[in-house]
């Protein structure tokens, strides 16, 4: 009868520590969250988004402060991206965003740039300034036609 | 006598697809004994116990060993693109998707899933199983079901600490030992899984290893000869069976998943 109930403890440990593993996986791995209207929602329309991807990094600074929420389509064929910013962060009315890459195979990921202005974004809010992702074929493509035309 | 080579392929044939179909009867069986009460709650934690806790040990230290392993061959790769900031994916994605669920299945089928063809298997040597028909008690109710149904909810949570301490040992030699950045690790990792594609992909796989290993193992058992060459059979064949089953279903749930 002892054996038996120090068993049912082991067992009631081992499905605890299991479903604390799915737990983690889920919720921190897999960013299964559920935000109870904690950040706030800012877009900002790119000529360019490269291949930025949902749940990138959103960084001040180096700092992050929200992730990508989604990323869609304009009525005027523009990419549109949702950022997802942590409440407390008081982001000035003309702050800039561009896209920037993290190493050489890195992925990409949105740098704000604070601005000046007193009055700051609010939910909904637009960014007005961006900077597109830099894709470097186009570059390549940009230099050579230059060196042709140097060389003519 | 030419055609005696063509009829023992003949023979094959018919004897894999007859074990088939008892198989899928077997397991409809179990299946419709699993939805009708009672419950045995009591059975199905002792063989919890059995199927879940005394696999721990294995599942853990072998995850971590998996773990520190991706580590080391992942960094020795990544450091020469100058990459070594994509370890946490690397180990990460590598082990929820394919090693964690597969490895485990592999180890609870050779640690377990043996255990319980032997163990019915014997219960059908010393005519245990046909004592409790006597007493009007269904073996497949109070003997398979409570195995079964164990081995379907162990293995997802076996499998869930085993990538676990699998990325602990990743954590391990690319934070620790080779002197990374933690932070770098575990945000490379936090930002490479996918919760449906990537996590709910692999619970899906243990969920369905778990299944297949009930499946083949307590019938292996249940219809082991009643002598001691075939209960031994039983859990060869469970072994067997029951891993080249894991590794074919593998195929298909990725590709299902992933089309």
């Amino acid at each position: 009868m002892k054996e038996s109930a120090l068993r049912d403890v082991l067992v009631g440990l081992f499905v605890l520590a299991g479903l604390a593993a799915v737990a983690y996986l889920s919720v921190t791995l897999g960013g299964f969250t559920y935000r109870g209207g904690g950040g706030m929602l800012i877009t900002a329309t790119f000529d360019e988004v490269g291949s930025l991807k949902p749940r990138a990094p959103v960084v001040i600074g180096g700092v992050k402060v929200g992730q990508i929420k989604a990323i869609g389509l304009t009525a005027d064929l523009r990419a549109r991206v949702t950022l997802d910013i942590d409440s407390g962060v008081a982001l000035p009315a003309d702050s800039s965003a561009s896209i920037l890459t993290s190493g050489v195979l890195g992925d990409q990921y949105i740098a704000l740039e604070p601005g000046a202005e007193q009055d700051t974004l609010k939910d909904g809010g637009e960014i007005q300034y961006t900077q597109s992702a830099v894709i470097l074929e186009r570059l390549i493509g940009k230099v050579v036609e230059n060196l042709g035309a140097d060389s003519e | 006598m030419t055609a005696e080579p063509i009829a023992q392929l003949g023979r094959l044939a018919t004897r894999f697809v007859l074990d088939l179909g008892r198989l899928t009867t077997f397991g409809s069986l179990v299946t419709g004994a699993a939805g009708t009460p009672p419950l045995r709650a009591r059975r199905i934690l002792d063989e919890l116990y059995a199927v879940g806790v005394l696999s721990v040990p294995i599942i853990g230290a072998s995850g971590l060993v998996v773990g520190l392993v991706l580590g080391l061959q992942g960094h020795n790769t990544l450091v020469r693109f100058g990459a070594e900031e994509n370890l946490g994916a690397v180990v990460g994605l590598t082990l929820i998707r394919e090693l964690g669920p597969v490895l485990t299945a592999l180890l609870v089928t050779g640690r377990a899933g043996s255990a319980i063809a032997a163990e019915i298997g014997a219960m059908v040597v010393t005519e245990q199983l046909d004592g409790l028909r006597m007493m009007s008690i269904d073996p497949l109710d109070f003997v398979v079901k409570p195995k079964a149904v164990a081995m379907v909810l162990a293995m997802p949570l076996l499998a869930a600490l085993f990538i676990v301490l699998g990325l602990a040992g990743g954590y391990l030699v690319g934070v620790v030992f080779v002197g990374g950045d933690g932070g770098i690790y575990l945000s490379s990792l936090e930002s490479a899984v996918e919760f449906r594609e990537d996590v709910v992909g692999s619970f899906i796989k243990a969920g369905v290893f778990g299944t297949l290993v009930a499946l083949i193992s307590t019938y292996r058992g249940f219809t082991s000869e009643p002598n001691a060459a075939g209960v031994s059979a039983a859990t060869t064949s469970t072994v067997v069976v029951g891993s080249v089953a894991i590794l074919v279903f593998n195929y298909f749930v990725t590709a299902l998943w992933r089309f």
